[in-house]
């Protein structure tokens, strides 16, 4: 062992190359991320335009009320939490269905886990372009493929309907991700001791029995863990409702309307303090989640 | 005995069943979007579940200046965010994973805490920064913007990584006094090839994807990337709509992701659930 001295230097030499090591990383997240939130925050409480944003007056909290006065804004609001709630419940149910289905020891499995990573790696856009065409009114294979099997005599129309272009929001989001929730969710069964289940299968308990009492229970962490990924994805979601139908306010999600309003409008005060609202409303979201969370592992024991 | 194996059986084919349905569901839309994209004109409109192997879609569409140029400039800023977030990354994990500090904790909760900030919420002081770099409606303010989702995640996957390896591996040279740059690229960069294409991978991906502020910081065609060329491509009229050339450039964009994802899925997947699992 070294003398006392000499280890105490060296830990302090230590201490600054990490600080020094840290700081570029700092610097660029200070300056890309932290600094650009304050200021949006600031903005949030000026009459600021996206033409000139240096000059501007303080306002206090005028754009807040001009926000929450637009029924645009609830509306897009709502439009948002529905789409989360739903397109994230699908998701876990169908991602946890497909990764039991993966797990078992069968040939084929690897190319299908392959073969699902696909939807999930492709640029969304790409995603609402291809749908988009599928369920073209006139010449969409789905329309076509209804009309031969009966159930219609004429196309629908998916985007343009106001009563049908939310749930075909959700149905191409729930192609485009549940690979992410199969991934995550096979890793977590992946982990999970094999002999708990030899254990079981000794004794005579059922498989469901299996499933709901030992699967279940254990996987838990990991679906909390995937359903919050999602949970904070869902609620920024931009670029399907955009591109799949971008005028429609029955699909106006919070991320579109304040992008309107900046841009678009170039009113960068009501803009800012929209997102400012977002961003409140995503870490109250994750503040509530994660306290839940943490209060059902503590009432588990675990 | 000879019922329990039929049983067995009858579920196994159940089992390749849905097996069966789930790659048809996966898969039909881009059978679909490449045999669209091989029909010419008119051809498009009727539905033949064959394609017709007419490349003029294609042609269209490569002979498109605006096209190739976005193409290469998506290409120039995702290898750039791997490269630039790649470089800072390690050597932020290698300060977070091997030494031990005062405030180690507060600083990875710091950005794991940036990870999740909501893009929309960053915008308009971003476009600010962005025009005070003079960056704006450059390639430039995307490599910038794009640290934002793939820094804090690259960090933080690395530094899970380096911390898994045992300690002694260095000590010996920095009671040699090596310097720790160098214990950092003689000793951790050989070590950390497949991390470091784990997190370089998910890096591109997720630059080569990105839309809304490849849509909000870029104003002119030649400086677009690829996803927001394909989305704002749009006809005269909803009927002039050029389904042909978008399914054409659709399967162009998405050919190399599709190889990536196939070739480089266990990197993918090791990737994701590290940074979920862990984090």
């Amino acid at each position: 062992m070294t003398s006392g001295p000499m280890r105490i230097g060296l830990k302090a030499t230590r201490a600054r190359t990490a600080w020094l090591f840290l700081a570029p990383s700092f610097l660029v997240l200070f300056a890309v991320a932290l600094w650009p939130l304050g200021r949006t925050f600031l903005f949030s409480f000026t009459d600021a335009f996206l033409t000139q944003p240096d000059l501007y007056d303080y306002i206090g909290l005028e754009n807040y009320f001009t926000l929450f006065e637009d029924p645009l804004w609830w509306q897009s609001v709502r439009n948002t939490l529905y789409f989360t709630v739903i397109s994230v419940s699908i998701e876990t149910a169908l991602g946890l269905a497909i990764a039991l289905l993966l797990n078992a020891r069968l040939s084929g499995r690897g190319a299908l886990r392959a073969v699902i990573l696909i939807p999930w790696a492709i640029p969304v856009v790409v995603s609402a372009r291809m749908w988009q065409w599928m369920l073209h009114d006139q010449f969409g294979i789905v329309n076509h493929v209804l009309k031969l099997m009966g159930f219609i005599d004429h196309g629908i129309a998916w985007t343009a309907d106001p009563d049908l272009v939310m749930p075909v929001i959700i149905a191409v989001d729930v192609w485009i991700t549940t690979p992410f929730m199969v991934l995550l969710i096979l890793a977590g069964l992946q982990m999970l001791p094999k002999s708990i289940y030899e254990a079981a299968a000794i004794d005579g308990v059922s498989q469901w029995r299996q499933f709901t009492a030992l699967t279940l229970p254990l996987l838990a962490p990991s679906i909390a863990v995937a359903v919050l990924f999602r949970l904070l994805d869902a609620l920024r979601m931009f670029d399907l409702s955009f591109v799949l139908s971008s005028n429609s306010d029955d699909t106006k999600t919070v991320s579109i309307y304040a992008r309107e309003v900046l841009v678009n409008f170039q009113d960068m005060g009501v803009g800012s303090a929209a997102s400012a609202a977002i961003f409140l409303m995503i870490a109250l979201v994750t503040a509530i989640y994660l306290t839940v969370f943490r209060l059902n592992r503590k009432l588990l024991g675990a | 005995m000879v019922h329990s194996t039929t049983g067995r059986r009858l579920q196994r084919i159940a089992i390749y069943g849905l097996f069966a349905v789930i790659a048809l569901y996966t898969l039909f839309p881009f059978y679909w979007m490449i045999a669209s994209s091989l029909k010419s004109g008119q051809a498009i409109f009727d539905v033949t579940f064959l394609p017709d192997l007419k490349f003029n879609n294609y042609k269209v569409i490569l002979s498109d200046g605006v096209f190739l140029r976005s193409l290469l400039n998506s290409f120039i800023v995702a290898t750039s965010v791997v490269a630039l977030s790649l470089g800072l990354a390690v050597t932020a994990a290698y300060a977070l994973g091997r030494i031990d500090f005062a405030g180690r904790s507060p600083i990875m909760f710091l950005f794991l805490a940036v990870s999740m900030f909501p893009q929309i919420a960053l915008l308009s002081g971003l476009f600010e920064m962005i025009r005070w770099l003079g960056l704006y409606n450059s390639l430039g303010s995307l490599v910038f913007a794009y640290m934002i989702f793939t820094l804090p995640f690259n960090i933080w996957v690395l530094t899970t990584f380096m911390r898994s390896l045992p300690r002694q591996i260095e000590e010996a040279a920095i009671m040699d006094g090596c310097s720790p740059l160098r214990i950092l690229r003689c000793i951790f960069l050989p070590m950390m090839g497949p991390a470091l294409i784990s997190t370089g991978l998910l890096a591109f991906i997720a630059s080569w994807n990105e839309f809304l502020f490849a849509l909000t910081f870029i104003l002119t065609d030649e400086n677009r990337t690829v996803p927001v060329a394909i989305g704002l491509i749009s006809g005269s009229s909803r009927y002039e709509f050029p389904y042909g050339a978008i399914m054409a450039a659709s399967t162009i964009v998405t050919v190399p992701l599709i190889l990536l994802a196939l070739l480089l899925q266990k990197y993918i997947v090791s990737g994701l659930t590290a940074g979920a699992v862990k984090g």
